[in-house]
């Protein structure tokens, strides 16, 4: 695995719309690195001949019919949100990006 | 990052066309018509208050487990087989990261490299008789973002705002993306090839029922990405995508309007920027957007919440077996049963006339008297009020039974066409039934044969000229008398009738 560069790291922050300064950047490079290496430990795992899979039960086709059931009540749905405005989830300004 | 600008310039269309050849790519969501959202129960009615059509699943809370809807998988496939599409044996879905509030997971659903439908074409008919057969890519199952309000900027757009208000009840309604492949050739066509192609596309999805498709609610959507390339070049130029482009008329205009923005930049030396471009409906504009992230910045996995999709062979049979006809079909299938010209037929068909005029003949009216209704006054209302006919009739609960009724009416005698006009503008005033209306308003033709010819007389006296002209063979002269018989029985008379006597009288 080629090495964690301190663009990589910056570039994750900004796609995860983390404000991360020098400094901080900095260590997270060093960080993530070690958890890099650690993780790369399962690159050694013999797969051979094993399928990759993504769910450990070997099912298919689970489906719902098409029928409705209770949504939550507004003020449910709203409980958690920071801040709330006509029965809205009110959220800071999305960046000048869009 | 990117800055709003309406001053781009652009190149002249015939320049463009001397000097580049555009490749076109279209992007359609389609939102399904089922009626819980793609992994939930909650509903999926449109314009219900804000956040009253949320769960656990859809508001993305910890610990929440999705179950993909049967009918939204079904469809999907039934979308992909009337594109001629493959269907996948077996597929997952995959989440799409990205951080954004409008998905509260932190992530979209949808499928990455593994499409339900895949390797398609649909056949496009153009105004002119020309059929462009365009390349189906993928149709992919997804799941739409909640509704964003940017509020506290002068506008109420992005830009400016100070925070933005969130609904979620359209996050996670079932959503089709329909991919084309790069479409080559088109050349100065390639405008109404896109405008034709979305009408192709929203036809038949109306026709398999599987979505209202209506382009103004944002139930179809339309990317339009654009790239062009010196002529007689191979290389790909870099392409735009213009978002949510929602008319059939805006797809058209906004491929013509990026393919001039392109050529004005490639012409002075300069290149296109891979964005997205934000297309404002008021003034035929593009303005850019934002960067376009790459593929692997979405960071794309398999959905491990979900378990595969594999539909069986019997199951895709059963559902391709359920197809509708196709659209292009049923409309030769009509005009030659109908009689219609090819432009009678086009006027209906673009007026959405088509299911309404074949409810009408089924109701008993000759074909040309069910176009003849809905393309009159209830068009013009209609178009007055800004939604298409099918709409106003169903707002004003006018049904094809009572335009079959109103027919009737003229056919059996009872009224004439000024009458039936008059009693159509009761039904359309909510007065009733046609018979109702013709009764309320004491609407008959006059039977009576004196109190006709004692008006023929009184008019033939008092046009002695008139009345000489035509015993001397001129017998265009008898419409004057005609109409003044008319207006003498206040409209009441029987125009045919009339004519019979004052020929019999002037005997000619």
């Amino acid at each position: 695995m080629p090495d964690l560069t301190r663009d990589d790291v910056a570039h994750l922050a900004m796609l995860a719309r983390i404000d991360l300064s020098d400094a901080e950047l900095d260590k997270m490079v060093g960080e993530l690195a070690v958890i890099l290496e650690s993780v790369a430990t399962v690159q050694q795992a013999p797969i051979g001949n094993v399928e990759p899979m993504s769910h450990p039960m070997p099912l298919v086709n689970v489906t719902r019919p098409d029928v409705v059931r209770p949504s939550l009540s507004p003020q449910q749905a709203l409980a958690g949100a920071p801040e709330v405005d006509e029965q809205r989830f009110s959220v800071p300004r999305i960046l000048d990006e869009d | 990052m990117s800055t709003t600008t309406s001053t781009d310039a652009i190149l002249g269309w015939d320049e463009t066309l001397a000097a580049y050849e555009p490749v076109m790519g279209l992007e359609v969501h389609v939102e399904l018509g089922t009626a819980t959202k793609m992994f939930c129960g909650c509903p999926t009615t449109f314009g219900a208050d804000p956040n009253t059509q949320v769960c656990p699943v859809c508001l993305g809370l910890p610990g929440a487990l999705p179950v993909v809807n049967e009918k939204g998988v079904e469809s999907a496939i039934r979308i992909g087989l009337a594109l001629n599409c493959e269907i996948a044996p077996w597929c997952r879905f995959a989440r799409k990261n990205y951080f954004y509030p409008d998905m509260p997971k932190n992530f979209q659903t949808s499928q990455y490299d593994e499409p339900i439908a895949f390797g398609g074409h649909l056949d496009v008919e153009l105004e002119d008789g020309t059929v462009y057969r365009v390349e189906i890519e993928r149709a992919h199952m997804e799941e739409d973002t909640g509704k964003s309000l940017h509020v506290g900027g002068a506008t109420g757009r992005i830009h400016g705002a100070t925070h933005s208000l969130v609904d979620y009840n359209r996050a996670g309604i079932p959503l089709i993306e329909i991919v084309t492949k790069p479409m080559f050739g088109a050349g100065e066509r390639a405008p109404e090839i896109a405008r034709a192609y979305v009408a192709t596309l929203r036809d038949l999805l109306r026709a398999l029922d599987v979505s209202d498709v209506k382009m103004e609610q944002g139930s179809m959507r339309c990317d339009v990405n654009v790239s062009l390339r010196p002529k007689g070049t191979e290389k790909l130029g870099t392409r735009t995508e213009t978002k949510n482009v929602n008319s059939l008329r805006s797809v058209e205009r906004a491929v013509r309007y990026e393919m001039q923005r392109h050529a004005a930049v490639l012409a002075s030396g300069g290149s296109i920027v891979q964005e997205t471009r934000h297309w404002h409906e008021d003034t035929g504009l593009t303005t850019a957007g934002r960067i376009k992230s790459d593929a692997e910045d979405y960071r794309y996995f398999p959905e491990p919440d979900l378990v595969p999709v594999a539909p069986t062979e019997e199951a895709v049979e059963a559902l391709r077996a359920s197809l509708p006809e196709p659209p292009a079909q049923r409309r030769k299938r009509l005009q030659a049963a109908y009689g219609f010209s090819d432009l009678e037929m086009r006027d209906a068909i673009n007026a959405g006339l088509l299911d309404l005029i074949e409810e009408t003949v089924a109701a008993g009216a000759s074909a040309s008297a069910a176009r003849k209704w809905w393309s009159g006054e209830i068009a013009r209302r209609a178009n007055g009020e800004g939604v298409d006919v099918p709409t106003y009739a169903a707002q004003l609960a006018v049904t094809p039974a009572q335009v079959a009724e109103l027919e009737g009416l003229v056919t059996s005698g009872r009224l004439n066409d000024a009458m039936a006009r008059q009693v159509w503008e009761g039904v359309l005033a909510g007065e009733g039934s046609p018979t109702q209306v013709a009764d309320a308003r004491g609407l008959q033709l006059v039977r009576d044969s004196g109190a006709l010819e004692a008006a023929v007389d009184a008019v033939i006296a008092a046009n002695p000229d008139v009345a000489q002209k035509i015993r001397e063979g001129k017998v265009q002269a008898v419409g004057a008398l005609i109409g003044q018989v008319m207006r003498e029985m206040r409209g009441q008379g029987d125009a045919a009738a009339a004519r019979e006597v004052i020929m019999a009288r002037l005997g000619s």
